[in-house]
């Protein structure tokens, strides 16, 4: 540190910018000072087109400040592309690092850079880029599947979208200011204690996390809420669609693991502010025991992450099977099995840590016993396809893509149960391929069928084929280019988290590992394109229908996109199938009788209180506390005071129903007549 | 579609199997009898698994032909949805495989338990099994330390270990937490400040092998590796008479100045080592004047130092250097006796436990109920349960 | 594909769409909602007693609970809790009676219980740390304080609450959303007192006993 910050950071300096002087700001790191050129380019261009296009009164009062889950789900998916972008930034540097960096080279990342890069990865990836797409998924198909006007709490639903991004706005500010922590994705102590990481990086992780958490827990609380108490006359739980009963379990897991998450990372920020001894090495403390806490909110975590693809996948071989589910019973109890095993395996996570033998091998075998219901679903997708006519759609193609890839990173993850052979394998290349080999086989595949599927539902027009096909093709291929070496690496006994490497023979994997990276890249910027492309082309791409799957599920029965309202009149549903229901024993749609319909009103409260919470995350991690006493009493008068707000709702007029169901019933009509 | 994906698959393999050729797959090819039953055990549930993967993903890629729109022929069946007999295999098919592989699990995790005493160097050879060779390893920040209690010497980075001779290592950590591995002689287990974990392994073929930290433990953890030499008996010998002749001792000055973070460390021979050195850092008191954790852990087993000992506590200082010193000084307990005193008190307490029980542990590492652990033995992970049955 | 246009069909159709539609009642899912948050904050606790089951025995050869831990001072504060949970009760009995002043008056008793519960709390926590035993000094001890701390903090929020409804209902009297609140707050309440059960007994009792 320098004498100037030093001397700037004396005492009324100090009182207002806590730890944060200009040292804390990396000038002099040329990769950074680029990437903020670019960053803040690009935000200034936005901002600018937003003024010049006068679209801000549209954007707060039309989507910031929203309550419909419909347009909450669209930015949560927003929020989650537009992290994926800085996630695999991350991926791409962590790949060229580790291609380069052999016979002596260092890289072009040095370790402080390098640590923060890796660790950013998996926080980003798994908290700011699956969550809110499986989050905005959820929001956005289960009210529509279930019959349902909007959530159980549309401002609490508005309140969690703006807490997630809070958090991701945290971590992003990290990479301007300061720095992100350098521990891995966990931060396991006593690594990211106080003592061996004194900076800011694990102060932003666990202010990033808890901010988010809040949201995440909310969420959950809602959507559960939402499924049990919401739902259309007639749809007992055995006749829910299944995406609904596996968006339930993944909620069920969030309200029961994601506390724990809370609570443990209180503790290891009372471990860094207060000085307290749960996970340090003297005065009794036990690091071992973060180990155990943090994945007994692991594990569920991820099935919270693949269970609502595995919906997914189960809609869309339906769909364009042109059948129906097979075995939809033993798919709801396969979901509540891994619903509860998820909770029962947490210790497979650290084998290597010596809790002996019969601890060990049961929780290999707990572990392994997930894979029978998960194996049980692969084959009801199988037999779904069996004797369909199976319409090769994308999202199909990421289905079968899903299929045969899901089924070796499933091989691989029960060897990896193995304790001994868990043993050999723990924390090596093996183990990242293999949860990369789940991760994007499963729910990032899942994750671009869902896209795929229902942009038409959202938006009115389907995306784009040629484009989605190079998406696909890139990010199925890359996949394989950039893991499969990596299981071998993983065979040779190499780590993860090396950023230099002795044994020249070994650079040969990691170039075929950057290739797929790059095909990765060309995956993404496809994906990107298709939209584009789409929405260009949106006029020859249009849906009128609502339905242009001709598919099976409530969603469908609704225009494209839904009104406000979803549904003029509540559904009342005879099979789990219920749109494939209506659409063969003749339903028409009803063109009178109209009424005005309850809806819950527009508040910005959600988004206050977030930009609040994101401002005391930063003061805590900076140590300013006038801001921090500030923000947090600000949080809570505005909480008080939007509950003095009791006119939370509203009728949409009945004439406003009319001219929108009108609307639609000429459309349709066009569409006979065509 | 799903015809082209397994074409693709095929293409896909080429380049990797010419890859292969010339790289050293250690994990499948080892030297130690541990990690070759271990790489056994990876082959076999490897093998076990392919039996359902790959007929499924056969099926999958079949059926997603068969079934195509355009193939007319193919029957057409929407209203298919439900079969007991294809439920019930397939149910069952999984279920059979995972009761085989967690039969194979429950035995395998036992016999390859790292903390069990070996019972063969070999396939079918456990005639010429010779008293363990005695291994102390601590992971530094980052850099490891090996102490040979047998022959009282230390080395940094350097492993040796005569061929066909068993080897017990006492794992432990300074700071943060590593992961002690070397592929070609066994499994990896975890090295955690104030605990100890164990591992037992032979090498049974002569050579140079890779070792090191499998767990990122911060800026240094690329460096932090060594190597194992596999040597004979004669070589064993001559290498600890070359450690002898070296001019260094391992004092705990020069482990405290040892201890600090340090990368790219090259090997380094100590002659001589202080006494209870291992213990002292298992313990967490290398430092001079800090309370033993053993002795620490004996008083609270008795509720305790009472008020008055609240106050008993210095400031601690870390090796990593802070960038804002003042306010993350952390403390620690003082030692209330001196170490000649805590040496005896724990001889005493060591003198009034069972002694240990040689057989093959089941519950590996866990302290049986009812007995006290043995003084510098922690283990990890006690549960309260367990903790508080060997209080009494 | 027409398939959503409207067709006649000859044969019987069931009723697929509710013709005679009532609004949601406001709130309906707002106590399975508090619920499961409710459910969702028993895991904080329940994992910090899990935390004090672990390091409740590691004092880091200081103080140990016996030296520590005054039982009637804690009986006293384990009887404010509950008293507090008796005046809320009877505050949710007049509430039920549509009685605004007493309703108020029960819900000032609780209050002033609750407060009362937290002035001893924070004696016995400035008492502590005036001995050198504060959350820093053992494992034991960091437990201790997070766990107590924690539930503490929530009775703070609980006042707090407690006071804001007050003001609604002097306000806006006993309507159907201050109903639904009070209940809120009263699950919440007896909630606590739950907790500071658990609390008293393994922190506590079992600790002197220990």
């Amino acid at each position: 540190m320098s004498d100037t910050a030093v001397v700037a950071n004396t005492g009324l300096a100090k009182f207002i910018f806590g730890r944060l002087t200009l040292e804390s700001f990396p000038y002099h790191e040329p990769i950074l000072v680029a990437t903020f050129a670019m960053v803040a380019l690009g935000g200034i261009v936005l901002l600018a087109a937003l003024t010049y296009f006068k679209l801000w009164g549209y954007l707060w009062k039309e989507w910031f400040t929203s309550v419909d889950h419909k347009k909450i789900g669209i930015m949560y998916m927003v929020l989650g592309i537009v992290m994926l972008l800085r996630g695999f930034a991350d991926a791409l540097m962590m790949r060229a690092q580790q291609a380069m960096a052999f016979n002596g080279s260092d890289g072009f990342l040095p370790a402080h850079h390098y640590d923060q890069v890796f660790t950013a990865h998996g926080v980003i990836m798994i908290f700011f880029v699956a969550m809110p797409l499986v989050t905005g998924l959820m929001n956005y198909i289960v009210p529509l599947q279930i019959g349902a006007r909007d959530v159980s709490f549309p401002f609490l639903n508005n309140f969690s979208f703006w807490m997630t991004t809070g958090g991701a706005i945290l971590v992003m500010m990290s990479l301007f200011i300061g720095e992100f922590a350098k521990t891995g994705w966990l931060a396991y102590p006593p690594l990211s204690n106080i003592g061996y990481s004194p900076d800011v990086g694990v102060d932003y992780y666990i202010w990033a996390l808890q901010v988010a958490g809040v949201g995440t827990t909310l969420s959950g609380i809602n959507l559960i809420a939402t499924i049990v108490k919401m739902r259309a006359p007639g749809m007992t739980m055995m006749k829910m669609p299944i995406f609904t009963w596996t968006s339930l379990c993944t909620n069920v897991l969030i309200v029961a693991s994601f506390p724990i998450l809370t609570a443990v990372l209180a503790l290891l920020s009372l471990d860094r502010y207060v000085g307290t001894n749960f996970f340090t090495n003297d005065l009794g403390g036990n690091p071992m025991m973060y180990v155990n806490l943090i994945w007994i909110w692991g594990h569920p975590e991820v099935y919270i992450l693949i269970l609502p693809l595995f919906g997914v996948f189960s809609e869309v071989t339906s769909t364009f099977s042109g059948k129906k589910l097979f075995g939809y019973t033993s798919m709801v109890y396969a979901t509540l099995v891994i619903t509860i095993l998820s909770y029962l395996v947490w210790l497979h996570h650290f084998f290597t840590m010596g809790s002996g033998a019969s601890v060990n091998s049961f929780f290999g075998i707990t572990t392994m016993i997930i894979s029978i219901p998960t194996g049980a679903k692969i084959f009801n997708w199988l037999f779904t396809m069996y004797r369909g006519r199976i319409r090769f759609e994308l999202p199909m193609m990421w289905t079968i893509a899903f299929m045969l890839t899901f089924v070796i990173g499933g091989m691989t993850g029960v060897l990896l149960a193995v304790p001994p052979a868990d043993f050999v394998l723990h924390n090596s290349l093996f183990l990242i391929a293999h949860f990369h080999n789940v991760i994007i086989g499963g729910v990032v595949f899942g994750i671009f069928a869902a896209i795929n599927f229902w942009f038409p539902k959202a938006f009115g027009f389907k995306l784009d084929q040629f484009w989605g096909k190079v998406s696909f093709w890139g990010w199925v291929l890359g996949f394989y280019f950039a893991f499969m070496p990596l299981y071998a690496l993983g065979l040779m006994g190499v780590t993860r988290r090396l950023r230099t490497f002795d044994d020249p023979s070994l650079q040969i994997f990691f170039i075929v590992a950057a290739f797929g990276a790059v095909l990765i890249a060309i995956g993404i910027g496809a994906f990107l394109v298709q939209i584009a492309v789409s929405i260009w082309n949106r006029e020859k791409l249009r849906d009128t229908t609502g339905d242009p799957w001709n598919a099976r599920t409530l969603e469908w029965a609704t225009s494209s996109p839904p009104p406000d309202y979803n549904f003029a009149f509540t559904p009342v549903i005879h099979d789990n199938d219920s749109w494939w229901d209506m659409k063969r024993r003749g339903y028409v749609r009803p063109l009178e009788g109209f009424r005005p319909i309850h809806m819950p009103k527009n508040t910005g409260t959600g988004l206050i209180l977030s930009v609040l919470a994101t401002a005391m995350g930063f003061a805590l991690i900076w140590y300013i506390w006038w801001l921090a006493a500030l923000s947090f009493v600000a949080i809570v008068g505005v909480a008080i005071f939007h509950t003095f707000n009791y006119n939370r709702d509203f009728h949409i007029p009945v004439e406003d129903v009319i001219r929108t169901e009108g609307e639609r019933t000429k459309l349709l009509a066009a569409q006979a007549a065509s | 579609m799903g015809n082209t994906l397994s074409r693709l698959r095929i293409l896909l393999l080429l380049p990797l199997v010419a890859l292969l050729g010339g790289c050293n797959f250690v994990v499948m090819n080892p030297a130690g009898d541990i990690a070759v039953q271990q790489r056994d055990l990876v082959v076999i549930s490897t093998v076990l698994m392919l039996l359902i993967i790959v007929p499924v993903m056969a099926l999958i890629v079949f059926f997603a032909w068969k079934y195509r729109q355009s193939n007319a022929d193919a029957k057409y069946e929407p209203d298919w949805d439900h079969s007991t007999h294809l439920e019930l295999v397939i149910w069952s098919m999984p279920l059979l495989i995972i009761i085989c592989l967690g039969a194979v699990t429950w035995s395998s995790t036992h016999l390859l338990d790292p903390y069990r005493r070996l019972d063969r160097i070999a396939p079918g050879n456990a005639a010429s099994l010779l008293e363990p060779l005695q291994v102390e390893v601590v992971a530094l920040d980052w850099k490891w330390l090996f102490f040979y209690p047998e022959y009282g010497i230390a080395t940094v980075n350097e492993l040796v270990a005569p061929v066909d001779r068993p080897v017990r290592f006492k794992i432990t950590a300074s700071s943060v937490m590593n992961s002690f591995y070397i592929p070609a002689l066994a499994g990896q287990i975890y090295a955690m400040p104030g605990m100890e974990t164990k591992l037992h392994a032979v090498i049974n073929k002569a050579g140079v092998y890779d070792g090191f930290s499998a767990n990122y433990s911060g800026a240094g953890f690329s460096g932090m590796r060594f190597k194992f030499h596999g040597v004979d008996q004669a070589g064993f010998d001559a290498w600890i008479a070359k450690a002898k002749a070296s001019s260094e001792t391992l004092s705990r000055e020069a482990y405290l100045e040892l201890e600090k973070p340090s990368e790219n460390v090259p090997v380094r021979l100590y002659k001589e080592v202080a006494p209870d050195l291992y213990k002292a850092i298992l313990n967490m008191c290398a430092q001079p004047g800090k309370m033993c954790m053993s002795e620490m852990m004996a008083m609270d087993a008795k509720g305790g130092l009472g008020l008055a000992s609240a106050r008993n506590i210095l400031p601690l200082k870390y090796n990593i250097s802070m960038l804002d010193g003042s306010s993350s000084t952390k403390n620690y307990v003082a030692s209330v006796c001196t170490l000649a005193e805590a040496a005896r008190e724990a001889a005493d307490h060591r003198s009034t436990t069972t002694p240990p029980d040689p057989t093959p542990v089941t519950g590996a590492g866990l302290t049986r109920p009812g007995a006290a652990p043995a003084p510098f033995n922690f283990t990890p992970a006690l549960s309260p349960a367990e903790r508080r049955a060997s209080n009494t | 594909m027409n398939v959503t246009t409207p067709t006649i069909n000859g044969t019987e159709v069931p009723v697929f769409y509710v013709v005679d539609e009532h609004d949601h009642p406001a709130g309906s899912s707002t106590m399975l909602g508090f619920w499961l948050y409710l459910m969702s904050d028993c895991l904080i606790f329940a994992m910090l007693f899990a935390t004090f089951g672990v390091l409740g025995g590691s004092y880091a050869a200081g103080p140990g609970p016996k030296d520590l831990f005054d039982l009637k001072l804690v009986a006293l504060n384990t009887a404010m809790l509950l008293f507090s949970s008796i005046t809320y009760g009877l505050a949710m009995l007049e509430m039920m009676k549509g009685r605004v002043k007493s309703t108020q008056m029960w819900l000032g008793i609780t209050g002033l219980f609750g407060l009362a519960f937290l002035c001893i709390e924070l004696y016995e926590f400035h008492h502590m740390i005036h001995e050198g035993a504060g959350p820093w000094r053992s494992a034991f001890l960091s437990s201790f304080f997070t766990l107590v701390g924690t539930h503490g903090l929530h009775v703070t929020f609980g006042i707090i609450w407690l006071v804001t409804l007050m003001v609604q209902v002097a306000r806006f009297g006993l309507i159907e959303a201050n109903q639904r609140r009070l209940m809120c707050l009263s699950m919440f309440w007896h909630f606590l007192d739950v907790v500071w059960i658990g609390v008293f007994t393994f922190v506590y009792l079992l600790g002197v006993l220990r």
